[in-house]
C-alpha cells in the first residue's frame, strides 16, 4: 500500500512577494516584481531588469540570528532558508534550537549554485595570497547542499537531507523525489523546494547567450512577456518557496491544514537527440514526460484543468504550447486554461519550479486562475492552438480540481506534477 | 597593556561567537572557548582573523593551536605585541 501525499505547508520568497500572503495578493492582481538594476546597466549587461525579493534586514534577523549572518553573503541560502522555516511553521509547526531530532522529517532543496558571490569575495582573496583568511564559513556558503545545510540544521531534520539540481526543473523536480519518498514510505514528511541567488554573477552567462530581452529597460514590468509575440527573451529572477509535502495519515492525524494532494508526477530527460540540445527540449521527451505524468497521477488528459507552463518568454513557448496540445489531444476551446508564474517574477532559475509549484497549489487552494500578463498580442502560433479566453489577462475566478505544473530545463530535462483540490 | 586592558579588548571580539551566555559574564583567564563559551569549534579560525584585525598582528598556524582557552589567547596575543 503506497501513501498517499498532501500539502500541508507553503512558504515562497519571491521578487513580487516575500510571503505566501505578499504573493497571493501579487498573483490575484498580476503585480510584477520586476524592476529595473543600475547594477547590471553599470557592468553593461544588455538585460538591465530582473526580479529580486526584498528582504530588508529587519526581516533577515527574524530567521537568522547575528552569528550567522556574520560574513554571510549567500542570497540562494537566504531565500531558501526563509521560505523553508515559513512554509515548516505554515505546517503547524515550531522553530526550536532544542527540538530532538526529527527523524521523520526530510528535506530536498534544490540549486543550480550557491554562494557566488560569497565565492567571488573568496577567489579574490585567494589570488591576492590571503587563503588563511577566508574564515569559516566559505564552503558552507558555497557547496551545492547548503541550503539543506543550513536549513536541516535550523529545523532539526534527521531523515534524508540532500540537494538536487536540474536546472530550470530543478524545484518541480525536488517535489516529486519527496512525493516518492513519502508515497514509498521512508519519511512522514518532506520539505522540498529550491532556491536561486540573484545578481550579476549568476545572470551574466544568460545574458551572453542572448536569451534575456534587452528591449524593456525602460519598462521592467513590461518585460516579462511569455506567450506574447513580441517576446524577445526571459527576464532573470531569483528567491526560493518551499511544500510541506506529508502523508495523508499524518496529515489527517494531526488535524492539519491540506493546501492539495500531489496525485503524481514524472522526471525525464530527452537525451539531447530528436531536435534536443543543451539548451533546447526534445519534444517528443516532453510529451513523454506529461503523459507519464498524467498516468502516474492514475487520470486522464480531459481531466487537466488548468496548466502551469514553463513558459519563459523565449521562442520556445509556441513549441511548449504545441506539445501540451500535442499529448493532451485538446485545442481551442477545449485546451485547458493556461498560465506563466514568469510573467509576474522573471525566470527564477534553479527557484523557478518551486516558486512556480507553489504558485499552481495557491491558485487550486483558492479556486481563481492567475493572470499572465504581457501576452496581450498573443503569439499567432500560440493562438492557432489555444482560445484567447484560456489564457486570463485578469484573475478568473474557478471551481477547478486538477492543475498541472511542468518545468524544462538546460541539459534537455523535463518534469512535471499534478495537484489536486483535497476535499476532505 | 595590562591583563585586565587586554581582557576588555578580547571580550567584544570573543563576543559574537559565543553559545553560553553566562559563561561569558563570568569570564576570567581560566575560560576555555569550546567547553566554557559552546563556541563552534569552526569559528576559533573566525576569532583569530578578528584578533589579528583588532591588534594588527599576525597568528600563525601553532599559534592558533595553542589558543583554546583566554589565558593562551591572553599569552599568544602579548607576545606578538612584544615581538
Amino acid at each position: 500500500m503506497k501513501n498517499r501525499v498532501v500539502i500541508t505547508g507553503l512558504g515562497v520568497v519571491a521578487p513580487n512577494g516575500t510571503s505566501v500572503a505578499e504573493f497571493t495578493h501579487a498573483l490575484k492582481n498580476g503585480h510584477s516584481g520586476i524592476r529595473f538594476h543600475k547594477e547590471l546597466k553599470a557592468l553593461n549587461f544588455s538585460c538591465q531588469i530582473g526580479g529580486i525579493p526584498k528582504v530588508s534586514d529587519e526581516l533577515k534577523s527574524k530567521y537568522f540570528t547575528d552569528l550567522q549572518l556574520r560574513g554571510f553573503n549567500s542570497s540562494g541560502i537566504l531565500y531558501g532558508c526563509i521560505a523553508g522555516i515559513d512554509a515548516w511553521k505554515d505546517a503547524g509547526f515550531n522553530v526550536d534550537s532544542e527540538s530532538k531530532v526529527d527523524y521523520n522529517t526530510g528535506l530536498i532543496f534544490g540549486t543550480g549554485t550557491s554562494g557566488v558571490e560569497k565565492f567571488r569575495e573568496a577567489i579574490y582573496k585567494l589570488d591576492e595570497g590571503q587563503v588563511r583568511r577566508l574564515g569559516s564559513t566559505v564552503v558552507l556558503q558555497t557547496m551545492a547542499s547548503g541550503v539543506s545545510a543550513y536549513l536541516s540544521g535550523m529545523l532539526g531534520l534527521g531523515n534524508q537531507v540532500t540537494t538536487n539540481s536540474s536546472a530550470c526543473s530543478t524545484g518541480t523536480e525536488a517535489l516529486i523525489m519527496g512525493y516518492e519518498h513519502i508515497k514509498n514510505g521512508k519519511a512522514e514528511r518532506m520539505i522540498v523546494g529550491s532556491c536561486s541567488d540573484h545578481g550579476p554573477y549568476v545572470w551574466g552567462g544568460f545574458d551572453a547567450m542572448r536569451v534575456m530581452t534587452y528591449k524593456h529597460n525602460d519598462q521592467p514590468e513590461l518585460g516579462s512577456r511569455p506567450m506574447s509575440a513580441s517576446a524577445s527573451g526571459f527576464v532573470p529572477g531569483s528567491g526560493a518557496a518551499a511544500i510541506v509535502l506529508e502523508s495523508l495519515e499524518s496529515a489527517l492525524e494531526r488535524k492539519a491544514k491540506i493546501y492539495a494532494e500531489v496525485l503524481g508526477g514524472n522526471v525525464n530527460s530527452g537525451g539531447q537527440r530528436n531536435g534536443g540540445t543543451l539548451t533546447a527540449p526534445n519534444p517528443e521527451a516532453v510529451q513523454r514526460c506529461i503523459n507519464d505524468a498524467i498516468e502516474n497521477a492514475n487520470i486522464t488528459p480531459k481531466d487537466v484543468d488548468v496548466i502551469n507552463g514553463h513558459l519563459t518568454a523565449t521562442s520556445k513557448d509556441a513549441l511548449e504550447i504545441e506539445n501540451w496540445a500535442t499529448v493532451l489531444n485538446r485545442k481551442g476551446q477545449q485546451f485547458p486554461y493556461i498560465n506563466s508564474t514568469k510573467s509576474l517574477v522573471g525566470h527564477c532559475l534553479a527557484a523557478a519550479g518551486a516558486i512556480e509549484c507553489v504558485a499552481s497549489i495557491i491558485q487550486l487552494k483558492e479556486q481563481f486562475v492567475a493572470p499572465s500578463i504581457n501576452c496581450e498580442d498573443l503569439h499567432p502560433e500560440i493562438e492557432k492552438l489555444v482560445t484567447r479566453e484560456k489564457i486570463p489577462n485578469q484573475k478568473l475566478d474557478l471551481e477547478f480540481d486538477v492543475i498541472a505544473k511542468a518545468s524544462f530545463g538546460f541539459g534537455d530535462v523535463n518534469a512535471c506534477v499534478l495537484f489536486k483540490r483535497f476535499m476532505a | 597593556m595590562n591583563k585586565e586592558e587586554l581582557i576588555a579588548k578580547l571580550k567584544p571580539i570573543i563576543a559574537p561567537y559565543i553559545q553560553d551566555e553566562e559563561s561569558f559574564k563570568n569570564l576570567t583567564e581560566d575560560t576555555d572557548f569550546v567547553n566554557d563559551l559552546k563556541i563552534n569549534s569552526a569559528n576559533l579560525v573566525d576569532i583569530i582573523l578578528d584578533i589579528e584585525d583588532a591588534f594588527d598582528i599576525r597568528l600563525e598556524n601553532e599559534d592558533m593551536e595553542q589558543m583554546l582557552d583566554v589565558k593562551s589567547a591572553m599569552n599568544i596575543v602579548t607576545q606578538k605585541l612584544q615581538g
